[in-house]
This record gives C-alpha cells, structure tokens and sequence, in this order.
C-alpha cells in the first residue's frame, strides 16, 4: 500500500527527508531560544511591575500577564504578523521613513513566541521572589548592603534558584508552541513535516518524525533543567 | 476606527462559540474521566500499570498539541483500511470527533498529572481520623479523599480548563468553523486581519474571564471551612497550613 | 487585576493601535528589489522541494519576469489564508499563487494583466456518485453563458444533494461552491488543496473543487491514479478573469512593469514554453 516506507522516508537516502527534518529541529530549537530569551527578558521587567508599589506599573504587569494567558497563541502569532509590520512602517513613517518594514518571519515567531512565554515567566518569577526569606533580606539590609548589591548578591540567585523548576515548565510552553510558528510560513519541524507529508502523501510517517524529535527535545531539555536544579541546591537542606 | 466592521466581526464570529464550547466541554469532560484513571494508575503501586501511565503522559506532555492533531486527522486517515475492518472509521472520518479525541487525549496528559497532585496532597492524618471513625474504603474515598483533593487540584485545573478553550483554536486546521476558523473565513472577505483577530481574541479573554470566575466561585463553595462565619466574633485561626497550594 | 479591566483596556488599545492604520504608501518610482510571496503547495503552480526551496511554473515565470524587468527578486513562502494581508502589512510587495483577479480582490489590492488561465471544476475518486455528473467538453463562462450554467447546475443539484465536497478556503472556488450550492452541498474549507487531497484518499470527502491545473498535477501522483475530474469546467464571473500578479493599491507602476514583462514573455513564447512544461497545455491567456 505504501510506496516508499517509514525509514526510507526519515532517513538520508536519495528519497529521504532525514537532513531537511533534522534541519527544521534546529530551526525549531533556535525559534524557541530566542523566544524564551525575549520572555525572560519580559517576565522579569512583568514580575518587577506587578511586585511594584507603583499602582499604575502593577496595573500594566496584571494586563499583560492577564491578557497573554488569556488569548490563544495562535491569535498572538497571526497578530504579530500582520499587525507587527504595520506598526513598524507606521513607526518608520513617523521616523521620516517612507517604505514598508517587514520582519523576518524568524523574528517575528520568536517576538511572538517571547511575549506569550514572558507573561508565564512572570508569575514563575513572581512566585519565586515571594518565596524569598524575608530574615535574609532583613540580614543584608543590616549588614549595610547597597539595594543593587543585595540585588545582585541576595535577590538574583535565590530567585533563578526558585525559578528553575518553573522555567523549566515555561519553557517546554516555548519549545511546543514554536509549533505554531509554522502557520506564517517559518520553514520549522511542523512546518517541514507538512511539506513533506503534502509532497509524498505519507502524513503519518512525517507527522510520526516530528512527534519523535520534538520528544527528544523535551526530553533533553528536562534533563538539563533537571541537572540544573540540582547545581543550584547544592548546599540547601532539603526537607524530610 | 470602524465600528460597524469590528460590530458585524463580533456577531459573526459569535456564531462559533457553540462549537468551541462543545468541543472544550466535550474534551474537558471524558479527559477528567481518562485523567483520574491515568493518576490512579501512577498512584497504584504497581509497576505495569505506573509505566503506562508515565509514558503516556511523557509523549502527550512532550509533544505540540497542533502535531497531535495533524497525526491524528491526515496520519490515520492513510490507514482507511485497517481503521475500517476494525470498524472504528466512522469515529475517524469526522473531523469534530478527531478534534475532540485529540483533545482529549492532550488534556488528561496534564490533568492526570494535577489529579495526582491533588490525592498526594490529602494529609495522612485526615484519612487516619476517618479509617478511626469506621469508614469504609468507598466512603472515605468518597467523603474525605475525593472533596480534600478536588479542592487542592481545582486551581491547576482552571488553568487547564483555560488552556483548552484556547486550544480549541487548533480545531480550524482540520476544517472545523469554530471562532478562529471563522476568523479565517471573515478574512478572506474583509481581507482586514488585524481587526478580525482582536475581536477573536476578546471573545476567548471573556469566555476565560467567565472560567476563572466560575473556578473561584467554586473553589469558595469547597472551601466553608475557611471562611470566617458570619456569626462569629474572634477571628477564625489562619488558614491551616494544607488549605492551599503553593 | 481582573480580566474585565484586561479587556476593557484591551480594547482601547486595540482602538488606538487601528487608529494609527496605515495611510497610503507613495509610490516607490524605482523598484531595485521586488519581494515575491508564494504559497508553496499548490503544485504545479507553486509547490516546495524536499529540501524547503521553491518550484514550479510560477517561480520560473517570476524568474523570468524579474530578468526582464531587471530587477532583484526574493521569492517568499506565505500560507495563503493571509497572503493578502500580509502585502498589505508589507511583507512582501507583489503575490504570485495563481491567483485570479475578482472584483472583491480589486477592492483591496492591484493586479497585473494575467499570465494563466484553467477552469475550476470537481474531482472525485472511482466509485464517488459524483461520477455521475453532467460533464460536457468544453468549459463555460459564468459571464458568458449564465442561462447554460443555471441549466447545468440545476442538473447537478440532485447528485451533489448532501454530498461533503472539500474546497481551499479563502479561494474563488470556496466563493463559487457557495454561491452556487452552499445550501446543496456540505463545503469543507482546507488550508491549501494538498490537505483536501489527502483527505480525498482518506475517503472523508465525497469530491473536491479546483482548479483543473491544480487537479491534472494531483492525478499524476500515484495514490490519484483513479481520480477523475467530473462536471462541466466552469470560469469567469466570481471564479476569476485570469490568474495575475497582485500588488499593494499604489503600487500600479509595479503592476505596469510585470504587465510589460508579461507581454514579451507572451510575445516571444517564453510564457507559453513554461506552461507546457509545467501543465503539459499552454494556459497563458489567448490574446
């Protein structure tokens, strides 16, 4: 019934999409790095608002996080796309600049990747700072620490230390929504899949590939962040 | 600004919420079911049955939502055949019950897993006190386990209930017209992508809106014992240290 | 903060953000380089390798056409339920998709003169009852011939009663199946026609609707061996006057150079050589 077979297909022959496969994974892998970056860089300056006691900065904080968790993300994407390049040429019109700007689709997937996966970085930094011993703050405080030494020397590596389970879950957010990226046209492991699957007429083997690798990034991506909670409790007395 | 566009937008991409409401109900609902026992499983003790469990809720967890639905809707459409002789193909051929199935299927991956929390969390003295008390397996599954393990799970499972009505927007790659496939089809007319989006994403923010207000009113009704009663006059001792969830 | 603000302050920004809505862009008078967007999955038109690059007739016409028209070309693949916002928002600047030009489509964005035409009609696979469908030789014009159209169709009606037909969304055929026979018919609207394909096999649908290009291509594979393209053809009217390349609105000077490249590679048989090649008929335009 089937012309050409499941390893013929993921395999590197002459008929094989094995390299182009392997190839979208790294696509993949890249789109969702910079995604969680971007969102780093977003959840922590959220979390810092919605810890603030500036009314209106806690207020922005609540909107973003509220609002991104609340739409589908695949709204966020196509909003992204189409909204992203006219509100830059309108930026660039103001700016004296008179021509379309568009952003490479790359670009555009992992701003759109960043600012869904910041408003969950939020909260898991969020929950982390809560979670800071007050008498530690109170100890640096009485021992004359500057607020951005106790920042950098207190704050900073008990909140990354908190955080890492919770990262490590926000993460995998990241990796499997880049899977969405595919709808504006980034040549990602879905997206490659699919032409593979329109192409050959074999969707199981190709939709196949693409769960196993996105499996195996998981996968890796667990164990690391795994290894990297036990690193940052080395020295802390666990309970029981 | 035209508000007589983003007006015709919303009603008519009202007309999809029916069937985003099926779908999300649909799945929510036989994947709670799929859930308990997935998270019995893990909690049997038994060796077989944990390791299912496990590796189902490891490929399900690890994989995109969108490549399950794909593999499940044109992956299995190539085996017709086989899927016929087994007599499962009027199942498949229709692409509502493929979107509720892989749903399905998604979500008791991550209910399973907030469902175990939830029976781990239920203190060993609550159940030694009812064991005292006589109660039978069934009852204090019932009575104690059951109501103590709902209450600690339910604010993770609002979340996942949130997280399926937004999935439901994947329903659209497989021809399904529920909100954001209409969106799609109103675009095509309008040709106005932006606008159409927003007034999507309103619709679902408000559905979710009334999702967390519905999981907060329940999770007071579950909670009388928490609440300072109207009567009294010393303030209640603070909440017990179980009561909530991290 | 509850979701009620969220969205209410949503909305507002929403409001502000439209309001900045783009004013028309001024003509850029020199073109250096012109972004092309394709679909990619519209075989032979426009269909990806496995190794992601771009094929097809289309992608060697453009090639062409930019040669002629001296300019740079980046040829881009864009899905194509979006591939008109996307030009307007400026991704790209001209759409080469087999795209027809329709007086919804004029509305919003600027053709070139057409390059291709093919009548639209069903495919079904060997055993459907569409089989049975009045199918006569030659193709007719919803323009031309509406009173023979109503007559064929109206045949039509009983076979089709009920029957799941897949079309691509966003599409002149969509527009056409429910203009015609929404209230006949059970329309499936698909992404790009290489998914209602795959669903033709898979047996969820009783027929398709396409172009004939587009149909003849998906016979040559082999799971299509018995497919068969059933009913009259039909063009004109809501399906088309012709597939061209589409630009931003103000940017006609960009329209009049493709038109210009297109009559030379119409004059000296370049268009029609590619068509053959990719089709197996020349289905350039016949003036």
């Amino acid at each position: 019934m089937t012309p050409i077979g499941f390893f013929e297909i993921i395999g590197f022959g002459e008929r094989g999409w094995g390299a182009a496969l392997l190839l979208a994974a790294g696509v993949t892998l890249a789109v969702a790095i910079c995604g969680f970056l971007v969102g780093s860089v977003l959840g922590s300056l959220a979390a810092a608002a919605k810890l603030s006691r500036n009314r209106i900065a806690a207020a922005i904080g609540d909107f973003y996080t509220t609002v991104l968790r609340g739409i589908p993300d695949l709204l966020v994407i196509y909003l992204f796309y189409f909204g992203g390049s006219l509100a830059l040429t309108n930026v660039g019109r103001m700016l004296g600049y008179d021509g379309f700007i568009g952003l490479p689709v790359f670009v555009t997937g992992a701003l759109a990747i960043g600012v869904v996966n910041g408003a969950y970085q939020a909260e898991v930094f969020r929950g982390a700072y809560l979670s800071l011993s007050k008498g530690e703050l109170e100890a640096a405080k009485s021992v004359g620490m500057s607020r951005a030494l106790m920042f950098r020397r207190i704050v900073v590596p008990q909140v990354l230390r908190y955080a890492i389970p919770g990262l490590g879950n926000v993460w995998q957010l990241a990796l499997k929504e880049s899977a969405l990226i595919s709808v504006i046209g980034l040549v990602e492991l879905l997206r490659q899949a699919q032409i593979g699957a329109g192409s050959t007429r074999q969707p199981f083997y190709f939709f196949l590939a693409a769960a196993i690798l996105y499996l195996a990034l998981t996968t890796i991506s667990t164990i690391a962040f795994q290894k990297a909670e036990e690193r940052s409790m080395r020295g802390v007395r666990r309970a029981g | 600004m035209d508000l007589a566009f983003l007006w015709s937008t919303f009603t008519t991409l009202i007309e999809g919420v029916p069937l985003l409401l099926e779908l999300a109900a649909l799945s929510l609902a036989i994947g709670a079911v799929f859930a308990l026992l997935l998270a019995t499983m893990r909690l049997s003790n038994v060796a077989v049955l944990d390791w299912t469990a496990q590796g189902y809720i490891f490929v399900f967890r690890g994989t995109p939502l969108l490549v399950q639905i794909f593999l499940i809707y044109y992956g299995l459409g190539q085996f017709r055949p086989a899927l016929q002789d087994l007599g499962l193909w009027w199942f498949f051929r229709e692409p509502f019950y493929c979107a509720v199935f892989a749903l399905t299927l998604n979500t008791a991956a991550y209910a399973a897993e907030i469902f175990r929390g939830g029976l781990l969390s239920v203190p060993h003295g609550q159940i030694e006190a009812a064991k005292a008390c006589g109660m039978s397996r069934a009852m204090r599954f019932r009575r104690i386990t059951l109501p103590i393990a709902i209450r600690q799970a339910l604010p993770a499972y609002g979340n996942e209930i949130i997280l399926m009505v937004k999935a439901t927007s994947l329903a659209s790659v497989i021809t399904l017209m529920e909100v954001t496939g209409l969106a799609h089809r109103l675009i095509a007319q309008s040709f106005r992508a932006v606008e159409v989006f927003v007034v999507a994403g309103a619709i679902y923010l408000f559905i979710n809106f009334v999702v967390t207000r519905a999981i907060l009113m329940i999770e007071w009704r579950l909670s009388p014992h928490l609440r300072q009663p109207p009567t009294a006059e010393a303030p209640m001792k603070p909440e017990p240290a179980h009561a909530r969830g991290a | 903060m509850s979701i009620a603000k969220a969205l209410g302050l949503g909305v507002v920004g929403a409001v502000l953000a439209l309001s900045l809505a783009p004013q028309d862009a001024t003509a850029q008078s020199e073109w250096e380089t012109v972004r092309i967007a394709t679909e990619g999955a519209y075989a032979p038109w426009n269909f990806s390798n496995p190794d992601g690059t771009l094929d097809g007739f289309e992608i060697e016409l453009a090639r062409d056409l930019c040669e002629r028209m001296e300019v740079t070309c980046e040829i881009v693949q864009q899905d194509w339920a979006g591939i008109i916002p996307a030009l307007q928002a400026g991704q790209y600047d001209a759409i080469m998709a087999g795209m027809n030009i329709t007086d919804q489509r004029e509305e919003v964005i600027s053709f070139s003169r057409s390059y291709a035409g093919t009548p639209h009609g069903f495919a079904a696979m060997a055993g459907s009852p569409l089989l049975e469908l009045e199918t006569a030789d030659a193709p007719l014009s919803l323009d031309d011939d509406p009173d023979q159209v109503a007559a064929t169709i109206e045949a039509w009606k009983p076979i089709l009663e009920g029957k799941v037909i897949g079309v691509q969304g966003s599409t002149t055929n969509s527009n056409f199946l429910r203009e015609y026979l929404d209230d006949v018919i059970e329309i499936r609207e698909y992404g790009s026609t290489e998914q209602h394909d795959l669903d033709l096999t898979a047996g969820r649908l009783d027929g398709i609707f396409a172009a004939h290009s587009a149909l003849k291509a998906t016979q040559q594979k082999p799971e299509f061996a018995d497919m068969q393209i059933v009913g009259t053809g039909m063009r004109g009217g809501i399906l088309g006057r012709g597939v061209a390349v589409g630009v931003r609105q103000g940017d006609e000077d960009l329209a009049a150079m493709f038109s210009a490249a297109i009559d030379e590679a119409m004059a000296d048989g370049t268009a029609a050589e590619l068509a053959v090649k990719w089709f197996g008929v020349d289905v350039t335009p016949a003036e």
